[in-house]
């Protein structure tokens, strides 16, 4: 697979470690009321659908930025390659 | 009808013209007692053990392809127990010992061939590491045997025990591991099953479950509506597309994991093989191929293929302990999807919802397990209690904080 990185271009997808589902960033509020089931699902569940999947990829052997990776997990067809910091603040995060 | 080497020669004299088809293809039935989702390994064992063991008749195994189409066709048929936590290596334990006689229990030739699995190890650290799992082994029934480099020059000369990266020190042995015929453990527990009047329903896909006030009463299908008290996901590889029907996130991702056939060989492995500096096991078919594997390609994915990095890297696995291997031709090579779950540890429990119970998460381990993991959800569907060497394989031990994590590598599926 070839990802093609949003400041680098395409790179080889051996260059990169795949951390999973997207849903990652939003990690959960540790003083709400809920924290210990929100961090139970934060860490242990998964979307795992066949078909298009928003995923995090670290470029461990090039520049350690951090991408969200839209892939098609039938056909490992790369749709769009964005990078996570981009997506975490149009999520709202600070950073 | 019953096989043996009497009836085939009576049916050799005869033109073979008494050969029966080895199961039948009904159409469902509109209610039964328990519906299994999944004419896999695990499902048809399970069938299987409800109709033996538990004595229930009322059952349906419903396949979305063709029996056995799934992974009990896709793996390289290794059975072994060697595993170390007590959560789960009585359970691998109580697999090997049904291996063992399963071909005399349904009477069907599944080739089960005990031709040991050693593992082999590379460092001072490893061999300690190894003596404790040959210990948690011994204590759960297995056995276990610690093998030193010199036993092993006299017995497998062509290993590359001079390596300069990873010298063989030694291997723990468990002899009575070794591989199996797969599709024959599909059909055999098929014919098993249906001869005890489960019926077995091929192209029938799950669609949806009807789930009423928190109960599970049946399911939707490509072929109608089917009632059931009882419904058992056993889906490996698609159990988050199936349980999301049931409105469930699970603990699981899926991936590939590749496997490779070379040409037929004369004679050469003994038995099964592993590496202990990365990930590399092999063996060699009856017909002389040499089947061997590596790591899952590490992203999820549906698509049964891998990519070219884990075949450079099993390639290199291989290369490392087994020079002679670079020798051989590549036939062909195939992908399988894993349930690779959290811990790297399977599931075989109820869930949340009454009547609808999930066997899954088996990650690269399924096919050794299939007996026992048969065996054990029948145990659970039949009495509503978990058997007593799986009663840690539960959906909430992530809640709970009972983790059966072989490799100590945390909520990270593809390091499992």
């Amino acid at each position: 697979m070839i990802i093609d990185h949003p400041l680098l271009g395409p790179r080889d997808a051996a260059e990169f470690v795949y951390l999973g589902d997207v849903s990652l960033i939003d990690r959960p509020d540790w003083q709400a009321e809920d924290a210990m089931q929100r961090f139970h699902d934060y860490g242990y569940l998964r979307d795992n659908p066949a078909g298009l999947h928003k995923e995090l990829w670290y470029h461990e052997q090039g520049d350690r930025s951090w991408l969200v990776v839209t892939r098609d997990t039938t056909t490992h067809e790369i749709t769009a390659v964005e990078l996570a910091r981009d997506v975490a603040r149009d999520r709202g995060r600070d950073r | 009808m019953r096989y043996s080497a009497l009836r085939i020669l009576r049916e050799g004299l005869t033109g073979n013209k008494g050969w029966k088809p080895v199961w039948r293809e009904p159409d469902p039935k509109a209610e039964y007692d328990i519906v299994i989702v999944g004419g896999g390994g695990h499902g048809l064992a399970t069938a299987y053990y409800l109709a033996k063991e538990f004595g229930m008749r009322n059952i349906a195994v419903l396949e979305k392809g063709w029996l056995g189409s799934g992974n009990i066709g896709r793996n390289t048929t290794i059975i072994r127990s060697n595993y170390l936590l007590p959560g789960n290596e009585p359970f691998y334990e109580f697999s090997l010992k049904l291996w063992e006689g399963l071909e005399q229990d349904f009477n069907y030739n599944a080739m089960v061939s005990q031709r040991s699995i050693l593992n082999l190890f590379h460092s001072d650290a490893q061999r300690d590491a190894f003596v404790r799992r040959g210990n948690a082994m011994i204590l759960a029934g297995a056995d276990a045997e610690l093998a030193d480099e010199a036993q092993l020059r006299r017995e497998l000369p062509f290993l590359d025990f001079d390596n300069a990266r990873f010298p063989i020190k030694g291997g723990l042995y468990q002899r009575r591991g070794g591989t199996v015929r797969h599709d024959a453990v599909a059909w055999g527990y098929a014919r098993g099953a249906d001869e005890r009047g489960v019926d077995i329903i091929q192209n029938c896909e799950v669609t949806g479950f009807d789930i009423q006030n928190g109960q599970c009463r049946g399911v939707e299908t490509t072929r109608g509506a089917i009632k059931a008290r009882k419904v058992a996901v056993c889906v490996a590889g698609s159990s988050s597309r199936v349980m999301e029907k049931a409105g469930m996130r699970l603990p699981i991702e899926s991936h590939v994991l590749q496997a490779f056939v070379t040409e037929g060989l004369k004679p050469v492995l003994p038995g099964v093989i592993t590496f202990g500096a990365g990930h590399f096991y092999v063996s060699q078919s009856d017909k002389g191929g040499l089947v061997f594997g590596g790591d899952i390609d590490g992203y999820n994915t549906y698509a049964q293929r891998g990519n070219l990095p884990v075949v450079e890297d099993v390639a290199e696995g291989g290369m490392a302990i087994m020079p002679m291997i670079g020798r051989a031709r590549l036939l062909r090579s195939w992908g399988g999807v894993m349930d690779m779950s959290m811990d790297g540890s399977p599931f075989i429990d109820r869930t949340h919802i009454d009547g609808l119970y999930f066997n899954g998460g088996w990650c690269y381990g399924g096919f050794k397990a299939t007996p026992a993991s048969g065996f054990c959800y029948a145990h659970l569907l039949a009495r509503d209690e978990p058997h007593p060497t799986a009663t840690q394989m539960r959906l909430d031990r992530f809640m709970t904080g009972n983790l059966i994590d072989e490799k100590g590598a945390g909520n990270q599926p593809n390091l499992h």
